[in-house]
């Protein structure tokens, strides 16, 4: 038994432990998992000095209600997120992208994420939860991860090993950036399409619909016109690839998705986009631009130069 | 032989064996895989057999697309390598309790149930890969009379454990999922095991499986 805990009051609605997710396991059908929004789960350990690649609690849409026993401890969250922190009497709203400390009794209540899908709370510290194939990353359809690869659920106990404190709040002016284009690279099926279904494609918009969750975002729209084989025989998957079924709605493989498939493959979302796409909640308008694969690999490492950017300065 | 390469978004390699699809092609991904596994290519992160492609995935931090297709065209595989591989004997029990899609074979084959599973037991099949759902191996090749659709509505639950046919392949679902193939009967074995983390499948590409039927009380008590 630990001695620092939080205790969960209200679960939230698909609320799990993730970090930078398990490689080399696709070949047994195991996906990568681990945080959805990359960027912002790196921001949240770096505010409360954690490892960049500690264990995090991610939610979507409605987060948990946490109340907390034990010593002082350092908290962030990050995303676009309402949250109450009571401590006492005394209720503030919490502000994303700032550390915060807490004591025995406080409580974090964590309302929503507001016009986007994932947030991340960081415990400064490291959090006593088991490991499978090197990572904590909870894959509730195989049941893989820590807490047994379920999803965390009222009542239980989130125990902290060790607490790192700082007495300094740290903080930093990020914005999440929305987007409506997201770039894709064509697929290797591309021309099992329609010449109509490809302007469709890239020309139209689409609508993300209710039916998303970490395996994968479905779209609604216009159909799009397979003329070649709505099947194909069954290969690897990546995160990013955009499947289009025999019905004509574009479906978006993501991080917890099945490792093989046999829908011919329309597109892959360009890296850069991943972390934007992810965080596109449901009813929001889509649109599909072409890039190339050289123009993708620089975008890429202009992100990722961002991002080491915004952590230095954290 | 790798027929052709080409880039899968920006973090993979698209590497082409044929469009067809039988043992010898797949035993050329499998060389591959296993190889390239063992070499431990840089930036490299993940990698996934299947029929006739091989999908190769990098981490676009360390590597990127041109470096990863020179280090795969120059790599050495001895595509004569004699695969190191298992039989398998599952056990299956095809009481109509567990045949959820045995009258509907039926129908579709034209076959007697017994027909059926005398077509189908006893044989030996090629496992092509495993994935989908982890450790779910695709095995082949079925008898040419006992090739029938998926479901025209897949299942919202396939219980865990079911065998499936579907054309000329038949499977395992290793946990409970959604699915649309036809089910002919449960293996009470455990063909995936997460606590086992160096071998968790029992069943790997290029293996040979053989399937015995086992009565209802054989199926009850086997994990006793």
């Amino acid at each position: 038994m630990s001695d620092n805990y939080f205790e969960i009051i209200r679960p939230g609605i698909n609320t799990t432990f993730q970090d930078k997710g398990r490689d080399h396991l696709y070949h047994i059908g195991i996906p990568f998992s681990g945080a959805m929004d990359n960027r912002n789960y790196l921001i949240a350990n770096k505010l409360v000095n954690n490892n960049l690649d500690s264990a995090i609690i991610e939610f979507a849409y409605q987060g948990p209600h946490l109340k907390y026993t034990g010593g002082k401890i350092n908290f962030a969250i990050t995303g676009d997120v309402i949250f109450i922190i009571k401590k006492g009497n005394t209720e503030i709203e919490g502000k994303c992208y700032e550390s915060y400390q807490i004591e025995n009794g406080n409580e974090i209540n964590i309302i929503s994420t507001s016009k986007s899908v994932y947030g991340y709370l960081a415990l400064g510290g490291e959090l006593d939860i088991n490991l499978q194939w090197n990572s904590c990353s909870i894959n509730t359809k195989a049941n893989i991860g820590s807490n047994n690869g379920k999803k965390l659920d009222t009542g239980q106990r989130v125990n902290l090993k060790k607490i790192n404190l700082n007495k300094d709040i740290k903080k930093t002016n990020y914005i999440n950036t929305k987007i409506e284009n997201i770039r894709v690279i064509k697929g290797t099926n591309f021309d099992y399409f329609s010449e109509e279904g490809k302007k469709i494609f890239y020309e139209k918009e689409f609508k993300v619909s209710k039916l998303s969750d970490r395996m994968g975002m479905r779209l609604e729209g216009p159909k799009i016109e397979n003329i070649v084989n709505t099947n194909i025989k069954s290969e690897g998957l990546i995160k990013g690839v955009i499947q289009v079924p025999a019905d004509g709605n574009p479906i978006i493989m993501l991080s917890d998705h099945g490792t093989v498939g046999g829908y011919p493959k329309i597109g892959v979302v360009a890296s850069v986009d991943y972390d934007r796409l992810v965080q596109m909640a449901p009813g929001s308008k889509i649109k599909f631009k072409e890039t190339n694969l050289s123009d993708a690999e620089t975008l890429f490492k202009l992100y990722e130069m961002e991002t080491q950017n915004l952590l230095s300065q954290i | 032989m790798i027929k052709n390469i080409s880039n899968l978004g920006d973090t993979a390699l698209y590497c082409d064996f044929g469009n067809e699809v039988n043992k010898s092609i797949n035993s050329q991904v499998i060389k591959y895989f296993k190889t390239i596994k063992e070499k431990k290519v840089k930036g490299i992160n993940n990698l996934t057999p299947s029929y006739n492609k091989l999908i190769i995935s990098y981490d676009l931090k360390q590597t990127n697309f041109n470096e990863v297709k020179k280090n795969i065209e120059n790599l050495n595989v001895e595509t004569s390598l004699k695969l190191n591989t298992k039989r398998i004997e599952i056990p299956v029990c095809c009481h109509e309790s567990l045949s959820l899609d045995v009258k509907r074979l039926v129908k579709i084959l034209n076959l007697n149930r017994d027909k059926i599973l005398e077509n189908f037991l006893n044989k030996e099949y090629f496992c092509y890969m495993t994935g989908f759902i982890a450790g779910m191996p695709f095995l082949g090749d079925l008898n040419e009379n006992m090739r029938a659709q998926r479901l025209e509505t897949p299942r919202v639950k396939v219980p865990k454990g079911s065998v499936g046919l579907t054309e000329q392949f038949a499977n395992i679902y290793t946990f409970e999922s959604p699915g649309g193939w036809n089910i002919l009967g449960n293996t009470p074995v455990k063909v995936f095991d997460s606590s086992l983390e160096d071998e968790p499948t029992l069943i790997n590409p290029g293996d040979t499986v053989t399937f015995k039927e086992i009565s209802l009380d054989q199926y009850k008590n086997y994990n006793e």
